[in-house]
Order: C-alpha cells, then sequence, then structure tokens
C-alpha cells in the first residue's frame, strides 16, 4: 500500500519548548491509526500541525508532512485552504463550539459544499448518511436544538461535506456518554469503510483504540514511543510507558477488599425527589417540572462502596447535592445511622467534586483550604498531617492551587473533606476529569482511605469501567431513577434490566470484544418531558406493549438486586 | 495663613490613602504581585503610569488648600482672606497674577485686541508681562497655562471619586443580588433597570439644578465660595455615581451568579460556612480583577463626562476652572474674528494626555488582570 499520509520527523516548538519531537509515521488509504497518549502529549498539536491550524505560538521547527504525494509545508495558504476542505478534514472534541450557533445545520453544511464545487443542496442527504433521523426537519435547526451526540454527527457531516480522503478525529466521542459514544465510533467506521477514507484517530481511550484501529501509535511527551498493530499491541505493548498505561486501567486494578462481618446499614434515602421548576414569561410563571431526580431510594452500608452510574444529565450530581442538602429536596428523606440528616452537623457527609479545577478557589493557600471546614465546624486538626495522609508534602500547605496538576488538586480536595472527619464520603465522579495513569492514582487512594478509616462512600460515575475495582454495591440511575440495583458481581456480570446491559456493552474494551455490542439507539429524553411508561422504552431494544402502558414496578431477584423492568413481571 | 480641609480634599486624601494601602495589601499576595509586575513589565503602561502620576502629583498639591492671612493690623486679631487658595496657587504665584488686561496669543508680546491709545490713535498695546505666556491669556487676561493646570485637579477627582461613590453599592448590590438570589435579586435587578432606562443627562441635569437650588437657598452653609463650589463638586461626582453603578453591578451580579455554582462555594457550604463568610472568602476576592479593570476603565470616561456636562452647563460651578468651563468658553471665542484658539487647545491638550495615559493604563491592568484576556 502506497502511503496516503507521510509524516516525517515532525517537531513542533512552543516559545523554545519543543512539544512535539520527532514524530514519523505513515498511514494509508483506508486505513485507522490511533494515537494515543495522555493529556498533553502533544497528539492534538501534532493533529494541528498536518492541517497547519496551529495557534500562532507554535511553530514547526522541523519536518515534513507529504500527503498525496505533496509536501504540505510548502503549499501556499490558498492551495492549503481548497485542501483542507477537500483533501484532509477535522473534527474536534468539543462539538458545542465548533458549530456556529446563529446558522442553522443545514446552512453550515451547505456552505462548506458551496465553498468546495459549488452546488448546493447536498446537506439533508449528508445528515441522512451520518444517521440523523428526520434530516429534513434537523437541517433547518440550529445547533443549541440538538444534543450533544447530534451535534458530533453534523459535525462529522460537515466534514463529509467535502469529500476528504483522509479525516483526523481529535478526540472526537470524548465529550459523549458511553451509549452515545458506541453509535459515533460506529458511524465513523462504517463511513470510512463505505468511502475507503483513512482516519486518524486521536484519543486518550485504550478501548476506543482497540475497537477502531489497524495501527496503534502511543504518545509521551511529545513522542511517538511505539507503533505497532492493533492486534499485537493489545497482546503485549512494548515500550515501558505503554505498559504502564494498561496497568492503570481500571481493569488491572486489584478489586475491592470485601468488608467482613455484617453489612450495617448506613445511610438510607427514601424516596428522594428533586424537582426544578421551569419558570417561563414575565410573570416567570411554572409551566413544568425537570424531574432531575424523581424518587430514588439507597442504601449504603458503613466501610462499604456504593456506585451511581448513569449517563450525563440523569440526576447523579443532584441527588448527591440534595443527599448533603446543597440542594434542597422536594420530597424524601435521608437519613444517617437513623437520625435525619438536616438534624446532623454537616461533618459528618462530605463531598469530593468531579471538577479539580473548579473546586479549590485560587486565591486561598492549601493550608487555608483546608483549615476551612475546621474553623466552620470549630475543630482543631493537623493540616500537615492531612496532606500527607492523601499522598503529599506538609509543606505544600502555603502555595496556591495553581501550582498543581489536577491529580494533585484532587487529593487536596480529598484532604479538605477528610479535614472534618466524615463517616460519609460522596464523591462526584472524581476521577473522570483525570488522566487514566492518575485516575488509577486517586482510586487506589480513596481506597486505602476506605480501608483506614472505615469511611462509606457513595461514588458518582458515568463510567461503569471503573466501578468494578472500586464499588461494592451497584445503583443504575436513568433519567432520575435507579432502575437496578445489587451488589457489583449482580450488576456486572448478571445485568438483567436492557439499559445496564446496553451501558456494559457500550464500554469500548481493550481485548475488542465489543465490537458487536447491542447499540442503543437514539438519544436519553429530557427529564422535563420523560416518556411514558418505562422511561427507556423509546431506545429499549426489548420493547412491548406493556413497557410504553406503565412505569414497572420493583422486581426482587434477591436480596440485594433490585430492577425495574417489565421483562421480569 | 489657615488650612482649610475641603470635603472633596478629604476624600481625596482618603482615596490616595486606600491607593496605597491596596498597594501594600497586594504586595502581600501573590497572585495579585505576579499581575502588577505583569503590567509594570508593558513599557507602554510605564509610560503612561509615569504621565499619571504627574498629574495626580498636580491634583495633589492643589488640594493643600488654605486662606493666606491678611497683613496684620496693630492690635487686632489676625485675619485671613476670604479667599482659598491651594499650595499650587502658590507654587504658581508669578502665572496666577501676572495677569493681562484680556486676551492675548501664546508668547505675545502685544495685546490681542487694539485699543484707543493715550497717544492717538487705535493699535495693539504691549502686554505688562511680554513673552511669559505659554498658553497665552483668556478674556479676562488669566493666563491659560494656570488655568489649565488648575483644572487638573477637577478631572481627576470627577474621575476617582465618582468610582469611590459607586463602588460600595455596585459590589454590595451585585453580589448580594447574585448570591442571595430570589426576591433580593428581583428587587435590585429592577432597580438597576429602572436607573439604567432613564437617559442619564437628564437624571443628572435634574439632580444638579436641584442641587442648585439648595445651594442658593443655604448661602449660610458655606462659609466662603469655595467650599460653595466645592459642594457642588461632590455633588455632581455622586449623582454620576448613581447614574453609573449600574453597569459594574450587572457585571458583578452575572460573575457572582457563576461563582455560587463553582464547586469551592459548594464545597464550603458543605462544611456549614454562613452566606456572609462565603460572599468575602470565595466570592469578593475572585471578583476583584473585574472591579479593579472597572475603576481604571471609567476613570477617563468620567474625565470626558465632567467636559461634556459642564459645557452643557450642569457640570460643576461656573467659577470652578475645570477642562469643561473652559471648552464652554472657548465656544464664544472660536467665534470671534480673529479666532481665539488657545484656551481650547490648551484644554485639549491636557485632557488629551490624561485620558491617553489613563486608556493606556487601563489596557495594560485589563490585560494582567483579565484571566481571558490571558
Ligand atoms: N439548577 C437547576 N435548574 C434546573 N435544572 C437543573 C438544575 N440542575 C440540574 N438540572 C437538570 O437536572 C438534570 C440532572 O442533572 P445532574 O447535574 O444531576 O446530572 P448528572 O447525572 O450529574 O449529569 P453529568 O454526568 O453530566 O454530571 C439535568 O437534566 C439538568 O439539566
Ligand atoms: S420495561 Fe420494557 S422498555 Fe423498559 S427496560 Fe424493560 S423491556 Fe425495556
Ligand atoms: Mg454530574
Amino acid at each position: 500500500m502506497s502511503a496516503l499520509l507521510d509524516v516525517r520527523d515532525l517537531s513542533v516548538a512552543i516559545g523554545g519548548r519543543r512539544v512535539v519531537e520527532g514524530v514519523s509515521f505513515g498511514l494509508a488509504a483506508g486505513e485507522t491509526f490511533a494515537l494515543l497518549g495522555e493529556s498533553g502529549c502533544g497528539k492534538s498539536l501534532t493533529a494541528l500541525a498536518l492541517m497547519r491550524l496551529l495557534p500562532p505560538v507554535a511553530r514547526i521547527e522541523r519536518g515534513n508532512v507529504e500527503f498525496d504525494g505533496r509536501e504540505l509545508f510548502a503549499l501556499p495558504e490558498s492551495k492549503m485552504r481548497s485542501l483542507r476542505g477537500g483533501g484532509m478534514a477535522m473534527i474536534f472534541q468539543e462539538p458545542a463550539t465548533s458549530l456556529n450557533p446563529v446558522m442553522t445545520i443545514g446552512e453550515q453544511i451547505d456552505e462548506v459544499i458551496r465553498l468546495r464545487d459549488g452546488k448546493e443542496g447536498r446537506a439533508v442527504e449528508l445528515l441522512e448518511a451520518v444517521g440523523i433521523p428526520d434530516a429534513e426537519r434537523r437541517a433547518g435547526e440550529f445547533p443549541f436544538q440538538l444534543s450533544g451526540g447530534m451535534k458530533q454527527r453534523a459535525m462529522i457531516a460537515m466534514a463529509l461535506a467535502g469529500e476528504p480522503r483522509l479525516l483526523i478525529a481529535d478526540e472526537p466521542t470524548t465529550a459523549l456518554d458511553v451509549t452515545i459514544q458506541a453509535q459515533v465510533l460506529d458511524l465513523l467506521k462504517d463511513l470510512q469503510r463505505r468511502r475507503g477514507m483513512a482516519l486518524l484517530l486521536i484519543t486518550h481511550d485504550l478501548g476506543v483504540a482497540a475497537r477502531m484501529a489497524d495501527r496503534v501509535g502511543v504518545m509521551h511527551a511529545g513522542q511517538l514511543v511505539e507503533v505497532s498493530d492493533t492486534k499485537q499491541f493489545f497482546r503485549g505493548p512494548a515500550h515501558p510507558y505503554s505498559r504502564r498505561l494498561f496497568a492503570s486501567l481500571p481493569e488491572n486494578l486489584a478489586k475491592p477488599p470485601e468488608v467482613g462481618g455484617e453489612a450495617k446499614e448506613f445511610l438510607a434515602v427514601q424516596d428522594l425527589t428533586v424537582h426544578f421548576p421551569i419558570r417561563r414569561g414575565l410573570l416567570r410563571r411554572t409551566v413544568g417540572q425537570v424531574r432531575a431526580v424523581d424518587g430514588v431510594s439507597l442504601k449504603v452500608s458503613r466501610g462499604r462502596t456504593l456506585a451511581i452510574v448513569g449517563e450525563s444529565g440523569c440526576g447523579k450530581t443532584t441527588a448527591g447535592k440534595a443527599i448533603l442538602q446543597l440542594i434542597t429536596p422536594t420530597a424524601g428523606r435521608v437519613s444517617l445511622d437513623g437520625r435525619d440528616l438536616d438534624e446532623l452537623a454537616p461533618r459528618d457527609v462530605q463531598m469530593v467534586f468531579q471538577d479539580p479545577f473548579g473546586s479549590l478557589n485560587p486565591r486561598l493557600r492549601i493550608g487555608q483550604i483546608i483549615a476551612e471546614g475546621m474553623t466552620a465546624q470549630g475543630i482543631e486538626g493537623d493540616i500537615g498531617a492531612l496532606l500527607e495522609q492523601v499522598g503529599l508534602d506538609a509543606d505544600m500547605a502555603s502555595r496556591y492551587p495553581h501550582e498543581f496538576s489536577g491529580g494533585q488538586r484532587q487529593r487536596i480536595a480529598i484532604a479538605r473533606a477528610l479535614a472534618v472527619d466524615p463517616r460519609l464520603l460522596i464523591c462526584d465522579e472524581p476521577t473522570s476529569a483525570l488522566d487514566v495513569s492518575v485516575q488509577a492514582q486517586i482510586i487506589a487512594l480513596l481506597r486505602d482511605l476506605q480501608a483506614r478509616r472505615g469511611l462509606a462512600y457513595l461514588f458518582i460515575t458515568h463510567n461503569i469501567s471503573v466501578v468494578d475495582y472500586l464499588a461494592h454495591d451497584v445503583a443504575v440511575m436513568y433519567l432520575g431513577r435507579i432502575v437496578e440495583q445489587g451488589n457489583v458481581d449482580e450488576v456486572l456480570r448478571g445485568a438483567k434490566h436492557p439499559y445496564t446491559q446496553a451501558l456494559l456493552a457500550a464500554v469500548p474494551r481493550i481485548d475488542g470484544t465489543s465490537g458487536e455490542c447491542l447499540l442503543v439507539p437514539g438519544d436519553p429524553p429530557s427529564p422535563a418531558r420523560p416518556p411514558s411508561g418505562c422511561h427507556f422504552h423509546p431506545r429499549c431494544p426489548r420493547v412491548m406493549d406493556r413497557c410504553r402502558a406503565g412505569y414497572p414496578g420493583a422486581v426482587t431477584l434477591s436480596a440485594t438486586h433490585r430492577l425495574h423492568c417489565h421483562l421480569y413481571t | 495663613m489657615m488650612p482649610v480641609i475641603l470635603w472633596s480634599d478629604a476624600l481625596f486624601f482618603l482615596l490616595i490613602a486606600v491607593t496605597l494601602g491596596g498597594a501594600g495589601w497586594a504586595r502581600r499576595h501573590e497572585h495579585l504581585r505576579a499581575s502588577w509586575a505583569m503590567v509594570w513589565a508593558s513599557r507602554r503602561a510605564r509610560a503612561a503610569a509615569a504621565v499619571l502620576a504627574v498629574f495626580f502629583a498636580i491634583g495633589f498639591v492643589d488640594s493643600l488648600h488654605y486662606r493666606p492671612q491678611l497683613p496684620v493690623e496693630a492690635g487686632k486679631p489676625p485675619a485671613y482672606s476670604v479667599e482659598v487658595l491651594s499650595a499650587l496657587d502658590a507654587l504658581l504665584t508669578p502665572l496666577r497674577t501676572h495677569t493681562e488686561k484680556t486676551y492675548s496669543a501664546p508668547l505675545a508680546t502685544h495685546s490681542f485686541a487694539k485699543e484707543t491709545q493715550e497717544a492717538g490713535g487705535r493699535d495693539f498695546p504691549p502686554l505688562k508681562y511680554p513673552g511669559t505666556h505659554l498658553f497665552g491669556t483668556d478674556k479676562v487676561g488669566q493666563d491659560v497655562l494656570y488655568l489649565t493646570l488648575k483644572s487638573i485637579r477637577t478631572g481627576l477627582l470627577i474621575g476617582t471619586l465618582t468610582t469611590l461613590i459607586m463602588l460600595p453599592a455596585a459590589v454590595l448590590l451585585g453580589i448580594v443580588a447574585g448570591y442571595v438570589g430570589g426576591w433580593v435579586d428581583d428587587v435590585i435587578q429592577y432597580l438597576y433597570t429602572t436607573l439604567n432606562s432613564i437617559p442619564g443627562v437628564l437624571l443628572i441635569a435634574a439632580a444638579v439644578l436641584m442641587m442648585q437650588v439648595v445651594i442658593d437657598t443655604h448661602p449660610d452653609w458655606f462659609a466662603t465660595a469655595a467650599e460653595r463650589a466645592d459642594a457642588r463638586l461632590l455633588a455632581l461626582c455622586a449623582i454620576l455615581g448613581i447614574t453609573s453603578w449600574t453597569g459594574l453591578c450587572r457585571l458583578l451580579r452575572g460573575e457572582t451568579l457563576k461563582l455560587r455554582e463553582m464547586e469551592y462555594v459548594q464545597a464550603a457550604r458543605a462544611f456549614g460556612v454562613g452566606p456572609l463568610a462565603i460572599m468575602l472568602r470565595h466570592i469578593l476576592p475572585n471578583l476583584m480583577h473585574i472591579v479593579l479593570i472597572a475603576l481604571v476603565m471609567d476613570f477617563s470616561g468620567l474625565v470626558l463626562a465632567e467636559a461634556v456636562l459642564s459645557y452643557v452647563g450642569i457640570g460643576v460651578d461656573p467659577n470652578t476652572i475645570s477642562f469643561g468651563t473652559m471648552i464652554n468658553a472657548a465656544r464664544l471665542e472660536l467665534a470671534r474674528e480673529p479666532m481665539v484658539w488657545w484656551s481650547l487647545a490648551a484644554a485639549f491638550v491636557f485632557m488629551f494626555a490624561l485620558v491617553l495615559a489613563a486608556n493606556l493604563f487601563a489596557d495594560a491592568v485589563r490585560d494582567a488582570f483579565d484571566p481571558r484576556a490571558a
């Protein structure tokens, strides 16, 4: 095969610092090459350099790129521009910011086509090609009317408008839910096969690479440390860094130790409900309710971890905040050790948040941040010891948050929560903003703290693959309700609810087994207008007439395993 | 000599004290020190700051007021003149006292208008102080350079005191509206939307005229003409402040809404930290850059506003020397044949220098403090 794209010895520098160093690889037509690496390793800059779209501060130091026999860095900008629409196209991570909010989807696609060959009117056809249902109507809609997955499809349609022979996809599914990710990846693979495109896929997710790529390149600190065939790579990576990546996958972490003795009920949540009023008009009348959390009942036992799993917008965060009384619940009871939570001091339950950059006040020193809870609760404590407990140095207390990395900040946030000696820690996606290797460290830390302090965790996550390695019990949430719950083995290995099964199947695994996964179509509906009957029925592959009529009652399969599905009633 | 402290002097000194205190505070905070270091790193900002410093020095010297002692008559207690002078007046005594009869062009040796001479016939009479008036003299023979230098204080006061007056209201109401929400937010929003929908000039004109009536009906409140003019200047600052806090308030409310949802604020709430402490510890320090940027950006706008308002007659007291009153006077001078252009030119050059320096400095401050600009 002659190479369509040939990158030789590419180096990019930003302000004297080499961020891409001597990267060389080739890509043949119809082939998929995955560029793997953790955040900041230079994978996006490599892609931007190929498109000659580098930010002004970055400079190509040396190297050359040949596309279809033409030297890209030697082309004049005008030639390059026509090549960008036609020969090579790019899609980005954040579909929301890559579309123009004031133009309809159809107009935006037509614009690209017009730039290319002066013809119009193929927008609808392209939208159909990327699997957008009701393409005729969607073409006339604005980006804000589309869900995240649909926006990404529209972006792909736009990229296809120029009939590119090389598609560069920079983390195309990172901002999407697993079920949507599965749909988009499937679409990309299908399009590639039909059009014979070459695909340069940039990702940090080993599972995505395993599922999509023919060949894999691993980037680390600006260098391409390993390039190999996908099968061979996943059988046994050669480079030490690649091996480290594998080792930190949640799949390869040890399972949590089973807590001995009788599992004593500790936190009890009864019918927790949070409805947000939707207000409209001049008088701000309430015209509806967003049922963010709609009657959730949970139990967490002392020293154990309960994971709440669900897709974006299903109400996980809202549930966590309502348990903590940060949001006043519309209805329901929360009690800890038999006492109502609103009578307890706030120190019993604490929270660790998702965004390590938004959870620390940038104007305060680490010491002040950690002391905040202690001062508010009037307790004494040793800040240095707390910092050491989460694996940081005691003398970091006098520094400011901006001096720390994401993982370190998350450790600080954990130390802050531990400062008031809570008994339950609510962790809201504490690792989803972190790289896999850092994620593994934080999970290990959380587990270590649990063993030492007997903490109970409520672990909120959208990533069902970390659950196995952290949780004892799992609750799966869909549109404000728990659809299935039980212990880890029952839910992850004996999933009965079609939604849980779909979630599990959608996770790209590194053994590549999810190729024939069960795809659930469509997007999660809005909690403001939940579908009648079983909320999952518009997407459920096993839907029956009964499902449209009424919400299924609870089915108890074992002492711990319960679910809501008409299949089992 | 009897020192006199006018209200505006006191506020101006307070402002300078606050600025110095703030500088000391900023030195102890790393992120502020870093941002200021970024400001000083720009050569343009340093030059602008130097120009501003000169203006502020002039304004400061012009704020040290006193009443000179009249010649002592034997056996009587010392008496003081009703005229209030400043240290600047004392420094510029030659300029202040070397008045001519009427207009004279810059550095002229002879008057601008012909006069009937004792010897018969009409001719340009020689000046008393030929060649010393750098910017010429005005209608009553006052040195224009002196007038422009005196104008500086007025401009600075308007530019700084106005923000000082409106700042507490804007910051307090903005943060409270954003953080507390609910009906408090509704009331505050209603307030500033209403204020905003009345044309500012109308509001200012009405308020200034009312103020004038109050001042005129209570002549006993003021010992000297300077105090009366000062009261009107302060009133103008207050009115400008009242009409201009809304923009900053709205900005701060929006930013507070965003900060309120930040996870560190949520974490503090989870610890049971009270709302007041959250606003002081977590919200206010993260808004300071907006306040600072608004402060320096508004300054030049207010200096210009003074000129415009005084030009249409609803600004400072007509006896107060200011850029606005100078420009107002120039309206008639420009209509003369031949034209008298130098008052306007002098006012323009000084005001331009002040506003340009302020704007350049404001730009540098914004670049250094605005996280989005980085
Ligand atoms: N303050 C609010 N006002 C109105 N609606 C809200 C509010 N907060 C959340 N919602 C809505 O409630 C639903 C649940 O939101 P929530 O943040 O709990 O989801 P989530 O499961 O945590 O999602 P993610 O995985 O994206 O964090 C969403 O539809 C959201 O739009
Ligand atoms: S109740 Fe019906 S629609 Fe809902 S999950 Fe079960 S089978 Fe699917
Ligand atoms: Mg969430």
